[in-house]
């Protein structure tokens, strides 16, 4: 491949998922993958397209419909030496998984007195928008954010979703990635080198001086689309996308918000005690001298996540309701400002 | 199989009379509230422990459950640690930071007791997922009781260790409560061994009272494990002198004192101490004397504890995170 072609080269946010694993694997011969369906399949959204070919199928392992014993193997195997990637395939099936993850994943280490690593990488795709209902559809990152000891990552574009996954892999620490099932085949730049993106760093995916929105997941592309609409009336948002919702990037926000004086959060979880409820907190602890209005909050109504089209396009937060956000944001003023 | 070595008595012995005193003094130590926490004890299981961690290297990998320090002593663990977990001090197996339910020695392979019942076996399959991936030879042995085989997480690891034929020893202590409850109320068989067919993996019941029945069962199952034949299942049937946490065990509402006599006169280590008279390996001299070192061990090591520092506060934050190493 020539430097022009790698500079250009285009590939969707599912081939970044499969390349990032394939690409470690090739690194490091003790990552392995393991979990429903990703062998033969390669997994239902295709994130694990073609491992098992390349790899084996000792490395690429279909297991049971076991989401507790798949944690347990991710764990067991990574306290013994290995550099596992388990997959919950549905985000919603976390819940099936949740003592190995938070009471025994997150907490191993520090219950141990710090002995026990743990370079563990689960991996799932969550958001709503399919038709899928409410056992497929959810957005439950604000509980693994909750938990000490745990990371979590939610990548927005192809780009990063390579980088932050490598990443994520190299991590010595449990770390949770979440996919987003509408960006599946979302393509952008992808390059061919193996690269990592740090966790923990927020990208400002649009410079803007009236109002920051921050936004996560698919909730990023949604924002920039916003933006660009607002811009026409001449609003100047400024998208910062966290990447790395744990640890969070809280002074890239807060400095923003310095600097436009009025925030927008916009996830597709439910407003209450979502993500963006902490980086509100956050924002009006660090910047509250410099803010012109309460940070606004943009996500989904509490209910869960209803079937019919009808129902669910009103339900999933997107541009429209990002852009409402930013014009009340705008809207609301401080006495005598 | 042919009769245990002199050496093996003696060697399952130590390893009872270890636990045994460590346990006694521990219970002691909680009821002059000197101890912070749950405190859950082994005393009349340790033919359990003793007999399978006999047959396992320091490499060999063993998940523990809310019971765990007898196997964390079978396993070769230090007493002086150990307390100094148990007191909270900064000195102890986790700094302090994980107390009886979470004691550990991962460079003995012991990765952990776990205050979730059935929590332990799922990561014990990861371990021997590993081990068989690096081709290293060794086992993984998940101990767990009787009430962890009705949990959700116990059987996805059974059938999974099996369904990938994994090198995994399934170790059912049936102590015969669930806690404060009798199995007989929460489950319809009698054998919890007889659920190793549901999960095509062999089921073994012994008397879990008797440290030579497990060591000689426990032997063929791990030899098994090693050569790649896949996992078993072992049902030990024991006793808990104590009660479900702390020491009381007698003159309570949900079992029989005389039931507690009766398991006492099966004591795992009066049993082999007889044997080890009777085949004149041992005086009883000889064994008072064991007890006696180490009783005096247990003595130096709760001197160390108490004197030991507690962690500092700045501790709270540390150990949350692996920090990867700079460069």
């Amino acid at each position: 491949m020539t430097a022009t072609e790698s500079d250009t080269r285009q590939l969707t946010y599912v081939q970044a998922w499969s390349e990032a694993i394939a690409e470690c694997m090739r690194d490091d011969p003790n990552v392995f993958v393991a979990g429903e369906d990703v062998g033969g399949y390669g997994g239902v959204f295709g994130s694990f397209k073609g491992l098992q070919a390349e790899f084996g199928e000792q490395r690429v392992v279909d297991t049971p419909i076991s989401e507790q014993a798949i944690i347990g193997l991710g764990i067991g195997a990574a306290v013994s030496g290995l550099r596992p990637i388990v997959d919950i395939m549905f985000m919603d099936f976390t819940a099936v998984a949740m003592d190995q993850i938070v009471n025994q994943a997150a907490k191993l280490k520090y219950m141990f007195g710090g002995k026990a690593v743990i370079p563990l990488t689960i991996t799932t795709f969550g958001g709503a928008g399919l038709g899928a209902a409410a056992q497929h559809s959810q957005s439950l990152e604000a509980w693994i954010c909750h938990v000490p000891g745990l990371k979590v990552v939610q990548p927005s574009n192809p780009h990063d979703v390579k980088g932050l996954l490598i990443s994520a892999i190299r991590d010595d620490n449990p770390t949770y990635v979440v996919g987003n099932k509408l960006m599946l085949g979302a393509t952008g730049h992808v390059p061919d080198e193996m690269y990592e993106i740090p966790l923990g760093v927020a990208n400002i995916v649009r410079p803007g001086d009236d109002v920051t929105i921050v936004a996560t997941g698919r909730m990023v592309v949604e924002a920039v689309e916003a933006a660009t609409k607002l811009a026409e009336d001449g609003i100047e948002c400024e998208v910062i996308d966290p990447r790395t919702l744990q640890p969070l990037d809280t002074d890239t926000i807060v400095e923003s918000a310095k600097r436009t004086n009025r925030v927008v959060v916009a996830h597709e979880a439910v407003r209450f005690g979502g993500i963006g409820a902490e980086m509100a907190a956050q924002i009006q602890e660090e910047a509250f001298d410099y803010l012109d209005a309460p940070v606004q909050r943009v996500g989904a109504p509490f209910s869960p996540v209803p079937f019919s089209p009808a129902l669910e396009q009103h339900y999933v937060p997107s541009r429209k309701t990002i852009a409402q956000g930013v014009r009340d944001v705008l809207a609301r003023n401080l006495p005598g400002a | 199989m042919s009769d245990p070595t002199p050496e093996v008595l003696w060697d399952l012995h130590h390893r009872m009379v270890r636990i045994r005193l460590f346990e006694e003094n521990t219970g002691r130590l909680s009821e002059q509230a000197k101890l912070p926490g749950f405190l859950h004890l082994y005393v009349g299981e340790e033919a359990v422990a003793a007999g399978v961690c006999a047959n396992l290297t320091d490499d060999d990998q063993i998940t523990s459950t809310h019971r765990g320090h007898g196997h964390l002593v079978a396993k070769g663990g230090d007493f002086k640690r150990m307390f100094a977990e148990l007191y909270g001090k900064a000195t102890g197996y986790n700094k302090g930071k994980g107390g009886s339910m979470h004691i550990c020695d991962l460079d003995l392979g012991m990765l952990g007791a776990n205050g979730i019942v059935g929590a332990g076996s799922p990561i014990a399959v990861g371990a021997g997922f590993a081990n068989k991936y690096l081709g290293n030879g060794q086992v993984s042995v998940p101990f767990f009781g009787d009430g962890a085989t009705n949990i959700g997480a116990f059987h996805e690891a059974a059938n999974m260790a099996a369904a990938l034929k994994l090198p995994v020893v399934f170790i059912c202590e049936n102590n015969e409560y669930g806690e404060f409850t009798p199995r007989h109320k929460t489950m319809a068989v009698t054998d919890v061994a007889s659920r190793a067919e549901g999960y095509g993996m062999p089921g073994v019941i012994i008397d879990g009272m008797d440290a030579v029945a497990v060591w000689e069962v426990a032997s063929e199952a791990i030899a098994r494990a090693r050569r790649g034949d896949g996992p078993t299942f072992v049902e030990a049937k024991t006793y808990r002198y104590y009660d479900h946490h702390g020491v009381k065990g007698l003159g309570v509402t949900y079992r029989e004192d005389s039931e507690v006599e009766e398991a006492k006169t099966r004591d795992p280590i009066g049993r082999i101490e007889e044997r080890m008279i009777e085949a004149g390996v041992a005086s009883a001299e000889d064994l008072e004397g064991v007890h006696a070192k180490v009783q005096a061990e247990i003595d130096e090591a709760i001197a160390f504890a108490e004197e030991s520092p507690y962690p500092d506060p700045d501790q709270i934050l540390q150990d949350v995170y692996t920090v990867r190493a700079a460069g």
